[in-house]
């Protein structure tokens, strides 16, 4: 096996066992991008040079026996998180040249657990989009078909670690921006419980929606990485001070008193996919083979999640984004003559025609007149929505559902009509407007073998649970041991 | 036809805390442009705020000291526009849920209790500041205080003049100084106030239309710019015109106010809950110990002046006029416990001495137990009363206490029978036609020896020995 | 909900965005379709329900108030597109 394959876990025994150093296997996944970036496009900015320098020191730890939980490990990280002193573009032109001076909470965690940065990944553009067709700078293509779109927002996220260009990444998951490219790409995603991990750095899209998560090559790994990135920051007045528990202890010993629930709305989706649907059933006879209880419930109100999501985040997301008017970092347009001027124009050419739509239909739904109907409304429909769900773990640990209605589509298929982009978050929507963790886990491919993923979602700060059942069904399936063919 | 003017008041009070409200950057006044800030306060990507306690505890304070019910929970909200002082194109404050609502404030106007009602008490952030160069074609953008934290305290459109107005600012000032929460300087813009004002014909209910008045930076632009509103106003109706709602900007110095219009736009803030922010939350708990901790606010502390050391309410009212000079008094008492001597030297002398010098009375250069040491030399007769305010003048200026005074400049009092008979024989002795005058029932001449002898003894004799030397020593001469 | 061009042209200069002639047309269009999907709201009866806007319901998060260090000038201004000795530049406001 090469280098560039490995497995965070199994690389950190390598590394610890001195059988290889971090310089070589950071060496190794500079190779690999190399080799293979030109296809894929999956980063924005890379740092050869910077992650070999934390590779050498990572080694002098090891020397010293110091082992770190990722010492040595190279990661690579959503273009959104900020860096102090790497360039965070958040895939926009407006904020093209920014350089953050502050680490995001999570790089904060992750250089003290000794992590290599190696890069930043590409994304849609402020996070909004679901294709990476979005992003102001490339297009990242799917490692499994370099024709088609690798998911978004996370996509460059998805198709680096799918396509072996880094050991692991995090990404930001505000409707599904980590599972649903995870899901395409075939690598596991998670999204933790809201306030799990920091937000402090995360540039915002919709911070009562933003979650930071790991995208891994497999259950353990993504354990690992959320483990060493959860935790308490004061900085950030939603993150929760709650002990973390240890991910990482994962037991296959099958599924016994567990009960999932299959939410009937979910399968009652018009437009999924046969592929789709093949590969839930099929996990569902997996979970039951694991000893599990399957059993039917009601979401009622999930059908509402995409009209709720696609008011409550362009109204949070317009406000957000009002910061980039140019004056204090960031692309200023010089035709200006006036403050008017330097405004509009600044943000018309910063801004792409994604980012730009939702800004006008959340500053609509804000918008005096308006607000009662849309922002209040869609806050009402969300508390019906966390009932549901409450009322659904009342009767299921876990709940089993479909990732994306289809497999990843081609480039261009679907860019000019938003609205039916948007209808295929159907998914993974609910899941941030409850705030609870949800898991992608590689669960089957499509008849032109890209790959499928399955969701399981788990009640408020119940990651262990989802990642043991996770785990387990990783353990009696192979599909995460395929790997696109490059 | 009499018109009857409808005022309410928008008062922001910067509060006295060392950081700004949502980060750990200084407050204080002065740095040169753009030293004071950091990520948060820059609106810099991904950073978020965190609000800062002591901002809550002395709204809360506030709240209290204007009676007003506490929500049991409250949010913050972004109000959202755009201007360069306002670095992330939303200033968050509170909106629909604020700290504090349903409150009133007394105040006094020609002896009559007048109670204003307050609407509401809200934390929010300050905006930055813009340097307009007069010869460039740019601002330039100073964020120090953006982020400073501000209370607003609206109040009902209960003011019906001027000078209630005046007088309700005071009031407010006093009460944010009492509580030790805020300068409470208008000069300085550490408080300001907004002013909504219309005119309705007396004796009709409904309100007219209104104009917004900014930029009243002195207690006396307030009453002016009012004043000249209501005038403004009253011209317009009295024309067959009608009053436009707009914002007028007061000019100080042209003693005028200029429209806005136009340069406000159509504002539509776009409130909503800041999801960056958590739900605040005071229970009955932390009410009752703010309560606890409140400190005796100035209608109370006056009342108590009057009846526990018999001050008239026009002397207590005077030494109530801040804390600190109520805690003057009250630490002056402690040595010298005679409340009516304390008060006349407060009020005159120590007053006067800090007027003519422009400084509080905390810049005192006389403690309060420097005064009480001075009031004990009158009070056991070692110096008169008039030498007292030598002696007081001489310490304000050296900075020595009473005693030194007194002992260098040789001012204790002659209180030797024996000493000053000799004087006042000599003074008989040297007027015999005066004493003639006297003797003839001219008595009043009495203030003439009397003067004599406190010249001859360069004031330092006793006035009363004297006086008793002086009535023996005339019935007995011959 | 259908938005027509002319709020589409008032609620971008609300949000200081400047719309290209041609793409206003799409954009009301485009918009106007997210808008009749979001009216299924409609269907859902919220009398009573609170709006939510976290999913957790945490409260009180504070700071005290201990100052930090500040910024160092230099790296306040190092993104600024325009600045001048200690300050950031932006067009005249008169």
């Amino acid at each position: 096996m090469d280098l560039h394959e490995l497995t965070i876990l199994k690389a950190l025994e390598l590394i610890q066992t001195r059988a290889i150093s971090s310089t070589e296997l950071t060496k190794a996944v500079i190779d690999r991008i190399d080799k293979v970036e030109n296809k894929v496009n999956a980063y924005i900015t890379l740092v050869p040079e910077e992650a070999l320098i934390s590779a050498a020191m990572a080694d002098q730890e090891i020397k010293q026996g110091n082992f770190l939980p990722l010492g040595g490990i190279p990661l690579a990280i959503k273009d959104l998180i900020c860096t102090a002193g790497l360039k965070t573009t958040c895939g926009s032109k407006i904020l093209a040249d920014f350089i953050p001076p502050y680490d995001a909470g999570l790089i904060t965690k992750l250089k003290q657990a000794g992590a290599v940065i190696i890069g930043k990944l590409n994304m849609d553009e402020f996070a909004m989009g679901s294709t990476n067709e979005h992003s102001a700078f490339k297009n990242t293509h799917n490692p499994w078909d370099l024709s088609r779109i690798p998911g978004g927002s996370s996509g460059g996220s998805a198709a680096a670690v799918a396509a072996d260009m880094c050991l692991g990444a995090f990404g930001s998951d505000t409707g599904g921006s980590i599972r649903q490219p995870a899901s395409h790409c075939g690598v596991v995603g998670m999204k933790p419980t809201y306030g799990r991990i920091s937000r402090f750095g995360l540039v915002a899209f919709a911070s009562s929606l933003d979650q930071i998560g790991p995208l891994a090559k497999s259950v353990g790994d993504c354990a690992l990485l959320l483990k060493t990135a959860s935790g308490y920051d004061p900085r950030d007045s939603t993150s929760v001070n709650k002990s973390v528990p240890d991910y990482s202890d994962l037991k296959a010993n099958g599924l016994k008193n567990l009960k999932i629930g299959i939410p009937k709305e979910f399968l009652a989706v018009k437009g999924i996919d046969a592929d789709v649907l093949r590969v839930i059933n099929s996990t569902i006879e997996t979970f039951k083979a694991l000893g599990a209880e399957i059993i039917d419930i009601s979401l009622p109100h999930t059908k509402y999640s995409v009209a709720v999501y696609y008011v409550i985040a362009p109204a949070e997301a317009s406000s957000n984004l009002a910061r980039y008017d140019g004056v204090k970092y960031g692309f200023r347009s010089d035709e200006a003559e006036n403050l008017d001027q330097m405004y509009s124009k600044t943000r018309s050419k910063g801004f792409g025609t994604e980012v730009q739509r939702r800004i006008i239909l959340g500053t609509y739904a804000l918008s005096s007149g308006y607000y009662d109907a849309y922002y209040k409304k869609a806050s009402q429909v969300r508390t019906l929505i966390i009932k549901d769900y409450k009322q659904a773990f009342n009767l299921c640990d876990l709940i089993l559902t479909p990732v994306t209605p289809t497999p990843a589509f081609k480039i261009g298929e679907k860019i000019e009509d938003p609205l039916q982009l948007y209808l295929s978050d159907i998914f993974t929507i609910s899941a941030n407007l409850a705030g609870i963790p949800g898991i992608c886990v590689p669960a089957g491919f499509s008849d032109k073998g890209l790959p499928i993923g399955m969701q399981l979602l788990g009640s408020h700060f119940q990651e262990d649970l989802l990642l043991n059942a996770a785990y387990n069904f990783e353990q009696a399936t192979d599909f995460h041991r395929k790997k696109p063919d490059l | 036809m009499e018109f009857e003017p409808v005022i309410g008041l928008e008062v922001h009070a910067q509060l006295k805390t060392r950081t700004k409200i949502f980060c750990g950057c200084s407050t204080k006044f002065g740095a040169p442009p753009n030293r004071h800030t950091c990520p948060v306060c820059l609106g810099m990507p991904g950073v978020l705020p965190v609000l800062n306690k002591k901002v809550v505890e002395y709204t809360l304070r506030m709240a209290l000291a204007t009676n007003c019910t506490i929500a049991n929970q409250s949010r913050f909200a972004r109000k959202n526009y755009f201007y360069p002082d306002l670095p992330k194109g939303y200033q968050i404050s509170q909106y629909e849920l604020p700290i504090a609502e349903h409150g009133y404030l007394d105040i006094e106007i020609e002896k009559n209790i007048k109670r204003i009602g307050i609407t509401r008490i809200h934390m929010e952030e300050d905006a930055g500041k813009l340097i307009h160069d007069p010869d460039q074609p740019t601002s330039r953008v100073d964020l120090n205080r953006a982020g400073v934290p501000l209370m607003e305290i609206v109040s009902e459109p209960d003011i019906r003049s001027a000078k209630e107005a005046g007088s309700y600012l005071r009031k407010m000032r006093r009460i944010v100084r009492y509580l030790e929460i805020s300068d409470g300087n208008l000069e300085e813009g550490s408080f300001r106030c907004d002013a909504n004002i219309s005119i309705r014909p007396k004796g009709t209910s409904p309100f007219g239309i209104r104009a917004e008045l900014k930029n009243l930076n002195s207690f006396k632009n307030v009453e002016k710019a009012i004043q000249y509103e209501i005038a403004r106003q009253k011209e317009i109706l009295l024309d067959g015109g009608r009053i436009v709602q707009e914002t007028r900007l007061w000019d100080p110095a042209k003693s005028r106010s200029v429209s806005m219009r136009g340069k406000e736009d159509a504002h539509d803030y776009r409130y909503f809950p800041d999801p960056d922010l958590l739900p605040l939350v005071i229970d009955k708990e932390w009410i009752e110990s703010a309560k606890n901790e409140l400190p005796e606010l100035p209608d109370a502390r006056k009342d108590r002046f009057c009846k526990e050391f018999e001050l008239l309410p026009e002397a207590a009212e005077v030494l109530t006029s801040s804390h600190e000079t109520a805690n003057y008094f009250e630490n002056c008492l402690k040595q010298f416990p005679y409340p009516r001597q304390v008060a006349n030297w407060v009020m005159g002398s120590l007053l006067g001495l800090l007027n003519a010098r422009g400084i509080s009375i905390i810049d005192s250069p006389i403690s309060p137990a420097g005064l009480a040491e001075l009031l004990l030399l009158i009070e056991q007769e070692v110096i008169s009363g008039k030498i007292a305010k030598t002696v007081f003048d001489e310490m304000a200026n050296s900075g020595k206490t009473a005693k030194q005074v007194v002992a260098e400049k040789g001012l204790v009092q002659v209180t030797d029978v024996s000493a000053i008979d000799e004087v006042v024989l000599k003074v008989i002795k040297d007027h015999p036609s005066e004493v003639k005058k006297y003797k003839n029932g001219k008595t009043r001449l009495i203030g003439f020896f009397v003067g004599r002898v406190m010249k001859a003894t360069r004031g330092k004799a006793n006035p009363k020995i004297v006086n008793e030397a002086l009535l023996k020593h005339l019935s007995t001469n011959p | 909900m259908k938005i027509s061009k002319n709020e589409v042209l008032h609620v971008a200069k609300l949000a200081h965005l400047t719309i290209d002639k041609e793409d206003v047309e799409k954009l009301s269009k485009q918009i106007s379709s997210i808008l009749d999907y979001v009216d299924t709201l409609k269907q859902v009866d919220t009398n009573c329900v609170k709006p939510t806007s976290h999913a957790l319901l945490l409260t009180n998060a504070f700071r005290e108030d201990t100052p930090k260090e500040h910024l160092d000038l230099e790296k306040a201004l190092a993104n600024a597109p325009k600045k001048e000795k200690d300050a950031f530049i932006v067009p005249k406001i008169i």
